[in-house]
Parts: structure tokens; sequence; C-alpha cells
């Protein structure tokens, strides 16, 4: 057992390795946690003592409203709470590494399509084995972190995609927003903006993972699967994109956009409209201007499914089994009815069942598109895609850069995307 | 620790027994040899002693993880193996799929275009300055200190700027391009220019090492060495390539080697520019390697550490090459 432990560390220090000679700066940032929690994680059983938490929220400090939260839990199941927020795209390796080294922490937080890839590694258990009940989650949101007939955490709020439109740029232009129901009328909208000397859209086509986020509104809203990307509705909605920028109805800069950059675009109050998240909304106030929000329209009218953003809240696996009964109530009390609230509320998210979303949307009935949004959400990683779908998301983004910077068609960046995918994924 | 032990409980015993055959007529010789091999002991377990802490740091800090990462890269790891060990060995099959990949021609040859012309403009634009720097004028020095500003920012710093002055449709450099009435230019977005933009940044990011080096080998070349060329009639360009060049030798190869090691493992700049995009146009090996193993949700550690030990060995040749040339000279 203590060598195994020993052989871990080492592979630690490799990846350490590999990353410097990539120069990787993100890694070398923060100091490795692991040694300083080690000891607790394996150490005393359930009452009292110290529970970790690990969190992808680094915004918020320790007098915030969220880590006020986790410390009230801790009291709560009489347990010392030890919260670390880690940057979210740093948390899936930080995860991996402590699992590796056995001392992951007690309870884990983690974007809605690492819950499968963490699931595959054997990091996390299942909601069974720890007895959380995830009957009060809406199972669309549910559906991301399940594999098989098996689920892996509770979702803690979900964030989805919608567009944003400047209420006084489409007014210029003399469009109605409520007319914006399909592509065709969209696009139409986006003529007559240019039209008025104004810019028509912004979103985010980056080449990483945000960029299928951001895609995917469309390539679902035009009927299209996942296993079959270079299908007629694949390469048209890839088309849409390719001929708004072409058009000059969106800036060439969205395809090194990121969903914060094309924010700021959006801010500058000279874009009709903007595909963004809920996360915004915060943001969305203090832009100055009048704005409105319409769910991304399917290719023929009606909502596109967008795909789920959010956390869901995990127990990794821990050497002490007899953790979990603490780490249970912890998240129990974390994904209460009220708590919730105050967690989704902090976060600018909506909430992941249907009793909070009512409440969410009584506090404020501007939140009632999102939650429609929400309820028509797809996860990423659900139709039993699991650890498939970074397969399929990478070849993906890459084919919409191409087609968007011109080096190739819709149709043969698809088809070479298609091809890369299935050899991905066979 | 061990051997030390023994060596102290050995000596008041021998030390008794050579004052009890002190009675007996013992050949002095004998004594002073032991004591000679005594010495010499201890002399031996002091100088490991010195070493040790050297050699442990090299051994763990460098020979461990290249170790390993050589592993990694033998071995096929999936997530689940990763975490809970036992990931079969399957020899170069990592360094198979990495060569037969379709990114890898174009991460080379990127890996190669943008090291080679990063060198060379960093090199003739640091040597260019350097000469510019020993004609000593009032100022010389402040100015000096300001051409060493994008070394002294940090990477994020700089690589945000560039790719803020770059960007299509809100850039300066855009803006400048079409108040003289020129047509913008993707920069960061089209295939054909991201490659030429991360080379412009890091260019400018490496002009202030070379620049420092080479100011501080001009200033090594003795004065006596330029007087007397002049006195032989040598002018201007002439001083420069037959004195100047040759005697920078030296520090010039110093100078390149340790530029191309940095160049071949930038990774920073052009992550945070273009993420290696679009499509793959600005992707080097350093790029990929990253992208392999951290920047998707399911992150392929094998291959990425084939492809940084790929890496590691292009350095290394180049490392040689360096040795060699160097032999060869103190032997010429």
């Amino acid at each position: 057992m203590e060598r195994r432990h020993v052989g871990r560390r080492c592979l630690g220090v490799a990846l350490a390795a590999v990353t410097a000679v990539s120069g990787a700066a993100a890694c070398s940032s923060g100091p490795q946690t692991s040694a300083s929690s080690g000891p607790d994680a394996a150490g005393s059983p359930a009452g009292g003592g110290t529970y970790t938490i690990w969190d992808p929220y680094p915004q918020f400090d320790d007098t915030s409203e969220w880590v006020k939260l986790l410390t009230s839990c801790g009291t709560e199941a009489g347990v010392t709470v030890k919260r670390t927020g880690y940057d979210t795209t740093d948390l899936t390796n930080k995860a991996l590494l402590a699992a590796q080294q056995g001392n992951s922490p007690d309870v884990l937080i983690v974007d809605n399509p690492v819950v499968s890839t963490l699931a595959e590694g054997g990091v996390l258990t299942t909601t069974a084995e720890t007895k959380l009940d995830t009957s009060a989650a809406e199972p669309n949101l549910l559906a991301a972190g399940q594999t098989g007939d098996k689920t892996y955490g509770v979702p803690i709020g979900a964030n989805t995609l919608a567009l944003f439109y400047n209420k006084k740029v489409l007014a210029k232009a003399g469009v109605d927003a409520d007319s914006v129901k399909d592509w065709a009328s969209l696009t139409a909208a986006l003529e007559k903006v240019k039209a008025a000397g104004k810019k028509g859209i912004t979103f985010s086509a980056i080449g990483t993972e945000e960029g299928s986020f951001q895609f995917l509104p469309w390539f679902w809203g035009a009927g299209a699967q996942l296993t079959k990307l270079d299908s007629p509705e694949g390469v048209a909605a890839v088309t849409l994109w390719t001929d708004w920028l072409k058009k000059g109805y969106a800036p060439n800069s969205v395809i090194n956009n990121t969903q914060t950059t094309s924010w700021q675009e959006f801010a500058t109050g000279d874009f009709a409209f903007a595909e963004n998240g809920t996360w915004q909304l915060a943001n969305a106030e203090k832009a100055g201007f009048d704005y409105g929000i319409i769910p991304v329209p399917a290719k023929d009218g009606g909502t596109a499914p967008a795909p789920t953003g959010g956390e869901f809240v995990t127990i990794p696996v821990q050497n002490d089994q007899a953790r979990y009964a603490v780490s249970q109530k912890l998240v129990t009390c974390l994904t209460s009815t009220d708590n919730l609230y105050t967690t989704d509320t902090t976060l600018s998210y909506i909430a992941p069942t249907a009793q909070v979303q009512d409440k969410q949307v009584a506090q404020n009935p501007a939140l009632k598109v999102w939650v429609s949004a929400v309820k028509a959400a797809k996860g990423r990683t659900s139709d039993d895609l699991g650890t498939k779908y970074p397969k399929i998301s990478e070849p993906m983004w890459k084919a919409v850069q191409a087609a968007l910077s011109g080096a190739q068609s819709p149709q043969a960046a698809l088809t070479a995307a298609q091809s890369a995918a299935a050899s991905a994924t066979q | 620790m061990k051997g030390t032990m023994n060596h102290v409980t050995q000596t008041p015993a021998s030390s008794v027994a050579g004052e009890r055959r002190g009675r007996a007529p013992v050949p002095p010789s004998h004594g002073r040899r032991r004591a000679a091999v005594r010495r010499r002991w201890s002399g031996q377990w002091a100088a490991w002693a010195f070493l040790a802490p050297v050699v442990v740091y090299l051994l763990v800090f460098y020979a461990y993880p290249l170790y390993n990462n050589l592993d990694l890269s033998l071995r096929d790891y999936t997530v689940r193996s990763f975490v809970q060990g036992g990931a079969p060995f399957t020899g170069f099959a990592n360094y198979g799929k990495v060569f037969a990949d379709p990114t890898f021609g174009p991460a080379l040859w990127h890996t190669v275009v943008f090291t080679a012309v990063s060198l060379v403009f960093q090199f003739t634009i640091g040597l260019a300055l350097a000469l510019f720097f020993t004609r000593h004028f009032r100022l010389s020095a402040t100015l000096r200190a300001l051409f060493l500003v994008p070394w002294l920012l940090p990477l994020i710093v700089s690589s945000s700027t560039w790719s803020w002055l770059l960007n299509s449709d809100s850039g300066l450099v855009n803006a400048l391009l079409a108040a003289f009435g020129a047509a913008p230019v993707n920069w960061l977005t089209s295939p054909d220019w991201s490659l030429w933009s991360v080379t412009i940044a890091n260019i400018w990011i490496g002009i202030p090492f070379n620049l420092v080096v080479l100011y501080s080998g001009l200033q090594a070349i003795p004065a006596q060495v330029n007087e007397a060329a002049e006195l032989d009639g040598a002018i201007g360009w002439q001083r420069f390539w037959k004195v100047t060049l040759p005697l920078l030798r030296p520090v010039s190869a110093i100078t390149l080697l340790l530029g191309l090691v940095y160049t071949l493992k930038v990774f920073d700049i052009i992550w945070i520019m273009t993420k290696g995009g679009p499509s793959d146009s600005s992707t080097t090996l350093a790029t990929w390697s990253y992208r392999l193993g951290f920047g998707n949700l399911l992150p392929a550690f094998g291959p990425g550490a084939a492809v940084g030990n790929l890496l590691i060995v292009m350095a290394l040749a180049f490392g040689l090459v360096y040795i060699y040339l160097q032999r060869r000279q103190a032997f010429a």
C-alpha cells in the first residue's frame, strides 16, 4: 500500500515535468495542496475533524456568501470545513492528481462535463453508495452526471446560453426582437442591423471547449447529433456562422473570442445580439443600456436545446469510508432548497430543482427566459456519450474554426472532423 | 551513514592496539600507512557528504521526473489507469500515435519556423542594438533600461497586450493600417497570419535577452584590438565582420543556444494569443503537448508526454552540437 503511494507521488512529479517542458504557466501557479490535506483525508473517522471541499469558484473569498454557507454547513455537521477554490480548467487535473495520490477532497464541486471523466477514472462515488438524494433535480440536468444507471453527483446550479440583445440598436434598425423566431428571421434582423450601420452579433468560437459550448445550440438547433458531425444539419449550422462572418454580420474576432471577450464586445453597445450565458446577468445590469433576452432559436423555429453549464457536487472515493456519512451531510446541506436559492443567486445560476426555480422567478421575473432555456437544455455528456464527448468536441471546435477562418469549407471541415472523432471514439 | 558509524567505533580500538604494540618494536611505517589509509577514507566520505546535496537534488528534481515522463510516454494511460495504476506498457505506441497524427507534421513545421525566424530576428536586432549601445551617449543607460521592459513584463501581460493590439476588429494595428488606407489583416484569426503574429510577439519579447548578453560580450572585447584593427586600416563594416563578430563568437553561440532552448518550449505566448489556432495553424509541439495533456476535458497523458519528450530530445541534440563545436574550438 505504502509503495503504491510513493509510486503515485512520482507520477505527479512526472506530470509536473511535462508541464515544465511545455512551459505551462498555468500549473506553476498553485503549490500542491495534497501534502497538507493528505493526513486529514485519510485520518480520523466521522465526528469532529476537518473536511476538505474543493470548488471552481476562486472569485469567492472567505467573506463571501458561498464560503459562509460552506462553513455553516460544516458547523451543522459538527466538523471544520477547509475550502479551496480552483480555476475551473485547473480543477480537473488537480482532482485527478489528488485521486492518484490517494488524497482526494471529501467534497468536490466540479463542472458537469467533467463528472463522467472523473467517474470513468473511478474517482467518484455513486449517489447510491453515499445515499445522496437526487430526486429533486431536473432529469435533463442530472443526466450530465449519469453513466449507464449510475449517478455520480447532485447538480448545484445550472446555466445555459441565450441571446442578449441591445434594445436601442434593434430599435434603430427597426427590428422587433419578438420577430426573431428561427434562423431566417435572425439573419434578416442581422442584415437590417448592418444596414443601419451597427454590428450584428458576437459569440465565442475559440479553439477550446468554450467554442464547442457556444456552437452546440446552433448544432442541436439544426437537428444534428454529436455522433454524426458531418450530417447535412451539422453542415447547415457551421454554414450559418460562416455566412454571418462572410457577410460581416459577425466580427472576425469571434474566432478568438472567449465568452468574456465576446461579452466585452457586446458591452461596447455597438452590437445588436450576443450569445452568452446566465452568469452575465449581473454584468448586463452594469452595461448601461437596455437589454433583453431571447432563447437561441432553432433552425425552423422554437427554442434550440442549449448545452447545460453548471457544476455538480460530488463525493470522491476515500480510503476511509466512514467519512462518507459526514460528506453526505455536507452535500445535503449545500443542495437543500434554502441553500440552493442562496448559492444560485450568488453564482447567477438557475437552480436545478423546480421548487427553487419557481422561487427564483417569483423573486425576479426576468429569470423566466433562463428557466425555460434551462428546461430545454441538454447535457453535453448526456445521451450516454460520457467520456466520448471530449473526443467529439475537440474535432468539432477545430472544424468550426477551420470553416470560420476560411481554411476549409463547412462540409470539408466537418467531414474531416467526423473521421477524427470516429477514430478517437472507436 | 552506516559506514561512518563503523569508522568512528573502530578508531579507539585500533589506537589502543597501537599503544599496546608500542612496547614491542614495530616498524613505524606500518602505523603511518594505516593512518594514511584512514585519512584517505575519511577524505572520501567527506567528499561524498559534500556531493550528496547536489546528487540528491539532481536525482529528485531532474532524473526522477525525466524517468517518469519517459515512463508516462511508454504506457497506455487512460483516466482510469492514471488514477488506479496498472497502465499497460505499450513501448513506442504513443510515439507512433503522435507521428501518425495529422497535427504532427504541421506542428513540427511550425516549431521549426517559429524557432528559426524568432532566433534570426532576435539575434540580429539584439546585436544591432548592442552595437548601438557600445557608443556611449547621453541617456544610453536609460534607453537600454527601457529596452529591457519586454523582458520584465510577466508573459501573460505582454501576450494579452499583443492580442489586443492585433485584434481584427478593435486592434490598434488594424486601426493604423486603416489610417494609411490599407485593408485590415486578421492577425490572430487567419490561418495565414496567426503563426507570424505569435512569432512577431516572441521576437519582441526575446530581443532584450539578446541585447543584454551580446552587450556584455561586446564589453569584453579589449579596446586595443579594435584600435589595432583601425590602425591596420580596417574601416566600418570590415571591423565588424573581421574583428567584432569573430571575437564575439563564443558569446553568440551560447546566446543562440539558450535562445533556441527557450524558443522551442515557448508556450504561454502562443496559448494566450491564439490557443494554437485557428485550426492548428499556430500549433507548435509545445502547445500541442499541453493540449494533449491538459487542454481537453479528457486528458491524453501518454501522447502528451511523448510530444514533450520529443522536445527534450530536440533541445538535447542542439546542446550536444554546441558542446561539440565548443570542444573543436578549444582544441583548434
